[in-house]
């Protein structure tokens, strides 16, 4: 265990790795555990790992990523959906983000509620607990739930872990239509800036998920709406529903509208903290 | 004759079942998922099902044998290599069916590499794979002496026990109370690792509180107390086939019947309870995957295959006069053993169907986004291969296995030696 934990973590020596796990007593680990503190950050500590529980250390994060969607600017049109599409060159059965639809009863028109629905990256992630390999992670830097598409082994835990049915598998299906010689389909999808080919493995075989499209990142990890590397979902919505910038900014829009409005988050109960609100 | 009939149908059906199950393995090797049908909403299924299936089958056996191994229970102590056995051969079969659920196949290292142990998975990779080993060596130390003493024969078995004796020859007393020594330790540790990893299976589905119809505290014991039912009950089946042995072990086949009878009661007891306290409460979210269970498309799993054939005519098999006949106990075990099945899949599939986010499923139109799934041909024959292996590989076990008299003599111990006066004729041949 100890060497093939070493292989995860390439500062610690085995020695140190002992002596963490060792030096630590089991009271200790078992308070760790109870506080829903990271047992794993102790053993296989990832470089990359910030999931911090409510309670502990302040988060030492650059930018908490996340997005106020407000409802009632939503018209329905799914613009997102294919923005993200395209943004993500996603596959038949892979969407990061989906437009869900309810009716309301004794309403003056017939316009349901529409509500789309990315990854929320939440602050308390439940996929990333469950994986078993620590494939998918929150990123240090800007708190965004990714997954290591290399390390995944396919084997799903996340998609039932995860509340919002957030993630998909891909099979590795393609569109019939451009599947052929189109020039569409040899473009390689620019997600976490990888430009993976479908026909080499991975992401076939993976679990897949909203990125907030980070690829758009600039190297310090900013977006920037004016040059247009922007979710592609946000900065797609024809009825500007879609909200997105930094919670660790106070100016942003994001922050704002958070403070002075009153959002909803979904399955509050469960304390996932989504970084997504929604304005109804 | 009719027992050679039965010997043959036993083989035909392993066979034919393995077969076909190539197809299903080349499927699954040649495109990967694509032929499978479950989708990103019920995202785990008929192999998610078989590998809780086949691993509960192997936690119960091995927690039976270790009735004779650390607590001395006399009773059973004609089926403890049979249980052992058992508990190999079903883990084994759980391993491969959850290894072809993996979306890579190759990487399946990577859990005991990178294991990130705030996962019950990872947690329960570690332990069966620990698991695993340790019951492998305590079936070669319990087959041991047995195997020594095989390799002198001539022919093709005689050549497989010089190959499984791994080199030993010491058949003395001494290395057979060595022997016993190992086993009893070796058991002892997995009683806590049996109980810890089965539990750990309950826990996986348990800790997810997404899925509401899974997020209970009593999973874990549940699965514990069902891993005890269908492993107790298929040890009544395979004790009753193997090697002639309803004839041989007609005490052991109804005593295993009567304590499965016991654990099944307690297990429709907690069931119930879970049930009725569900309902009781009749929040909306646990109940729909019950609700799914009962009256959902698939509800004759539950009320035919799970309660009816799985459990009401297996109690009244096993409470009737009929518990005197080891057939028609091993029947009621047969009955139990597949009713599991069902309960498998009533554990996966309606955990997953309820939808996690209203209007998610018809959000937009695709095979892999519904909360129907029907198993598609090929996980259905990748899991008849699966299911053919293991009667092929009992088939094995029973031409290879010492036959029960002669491990009691093998074994030199006076704790056979009631069993040994009901034998006489094959006891002489070996004492002789």
């Amino acid at each position: 265990m100890a060497v093939d934990a070493e292989s995860v973590s390439p500062p610690l020596t085995r020695r140190d790795l002992v002596q963490r796990l060792f030096g630590v007593g089991a009271g200790a680990l078992a308070t760790a555990l109870a506080a829903g503190g990271s047992v794993s950050s102790l053993v296989t500590a990832p470089p990359a790992r910030a999931a911090t529980p409510p309670g502990a250390l302040p988060l030492k994060r650059k930018f908490r990523y996340g997005m106020v969607i407000d409802t009632r600017r939503c018209v329905g049109c799914r613009a997102c959906v294919v923005a993200c599409k395209a943004e993500n060159k996603t596959p038949p059965g892979v969407s990061y983000t989906v437009v869900v639809e309810e009716a309301v009863a004794n309403r003056f028109d017939d316009k349901p509620i529409f509500m789309t629905k990315p990854c929320f990256h939440c602050e308390n992630p439940p996929c990333v607990d469950v994986c078993p390999v620590s494939a998918t992670f929150k990123r240090e830097r800007d708190g965004l739930v990714v997954i290591d598409y290399d390390r995944c082994i396919g084997c799903r835990y996340c998609i039932t872990g995860c509340p919002y049915g957030a993630r998909s598998f891909d099979f590795g299906e393609n569109y019939a239509a451009v599947a052929g010689a189109t020039a569409y389909a040899a473009v390689p999808s620019p997600e976490y800036g990888q430009f993976r080919a479908r026909s080499e493995g991975s992401p076939v075989g993976n679990v897949r998920k909203c990125t907030f499209c980070l690829h758009l990142q600039d190297a310090e990890g900013r977006y920037d709406k004016a040059a247009g590397r922007w979710p592609a979902c946000a900065k797609t919505c024809t009825g500007h529903a879609i909200f997105f910038g930094d919670f660790n900014d106070p100016e942003s829009e994001v922050s704002k509208l958070v403070r002075e409005r009153q959002p909803v988050r979904l399955k509050e109960e469960l304390g996932t903290e989504p970084n997504v609100h929604y304005l109804l | 004759m009719k027992a050679k009939g039965l010997k043959l149908l036993f083989w035909a059906s392993g066979v034919v079942l393995f077969l076909v199950g190539i197809a299903g393995w080349y499927d699954r090797l040649a495109y990967g998922h694509v032929n499978a049908n479950y989708g990103s909403v019920v995202t785990w299924g008929l192999w998610v099902a078989a590998y809780i299936y086949f691993i509960g089958l192997s936690a119960g056996s091995f927690l039976i044998s270790s009735l004779v191994y650390v607590f001395n229970v006399k009773r059973f102590e004609r089926i403890g290599r049979l249980a052992v056995f058992t508990a190999v051969v079903t883990l084994f079969l759980a391993l491969l069916s959850i290894w072809a659920d993996l979306g890579h196949m190759t990487r399946a290292w990577h859990v005991l590499a990178y294991a990130n142990f705030k996962s019950p998975m990872a947690w329960m990779i570690w332990l069966y794979s620990a698991y695993f080993v340790l019951l492998v060596v305590e079936l070669w130390f319990l087959l041991r002496r047995d195997l020594v003493a095989g390799a002198a024969t001539p022919g093709v078995k005689g050549a497989v026990y010089r190959v499984l004796a791994l080199g030993s020859r010491e058949a003395s007393s001494s290395s057979a109370s060595r022997d016993r020594r190992v086993v009893r330790v070796l058991a002892t540790i997995g009683v806590p690792v049996a109980i810890m990893f089965h539990g750990g299976v309950g826990a996986l589905f348990g800790v997810v509180a997404a899925r509401p119809h899974w997020h209970s505290g009593m999973f874990p014991i549940l699965f514990l107390l069902s891993a005890l039912v269908s492993g107790g009950a298929l040890l009544t089946v395979v004790t009753a086939i193997f090697q002639d042995g309803w004839r041989r072990n007609r005490d052991t086949v109804l005593a295993l019947g009567q304590m499965v009878l016991g654990l099944l009661l307690l297990d429709v007891l907690f069931q119930a309870s879970e049930l009725l306290v569900a309902f009781y409460g009749g929040i909306p979210g646990h109940l729909e995957g019950l609700k799914l269970t009962m009256g959902g498309p698939f509800w004759w799993v539950f009320w035919g295959w799970q309660l009816l054939l799985g459990t009401l005519v297996p109690v009244l098999l096993l409470a009737l006069p009929t518990r005197r006949d080891p057939r028609w106990v091993s029947a009621a075990g047969l009955l139990i053993a597949a009713g599991f099945l069902g309960v498998r899949l009533n554990i996966v599939v309606p955990g997953l169907a309820a939808e996690e986010i209203r209007g998610l499923s018809t959000a937009f139109a695709s095979a892999r986004m519904t909360t129907h799934y029907v198993p598609s041909a090929s996980e259905w024959l990748l899991t008849f291969g699966v299911v053919g292996l293991g009667l092929l590989l009992f088939g094995l076990g029973e031409w290879l296995m010492p036959k029960e008299t002669e491990m009691g003599t093998a074994g030199g111990d006076g704790d056979l030696g009631a069993f040994r006066g009901l034998e006489s004729k094959e006891v002489d041949h070996v004492r002789a």
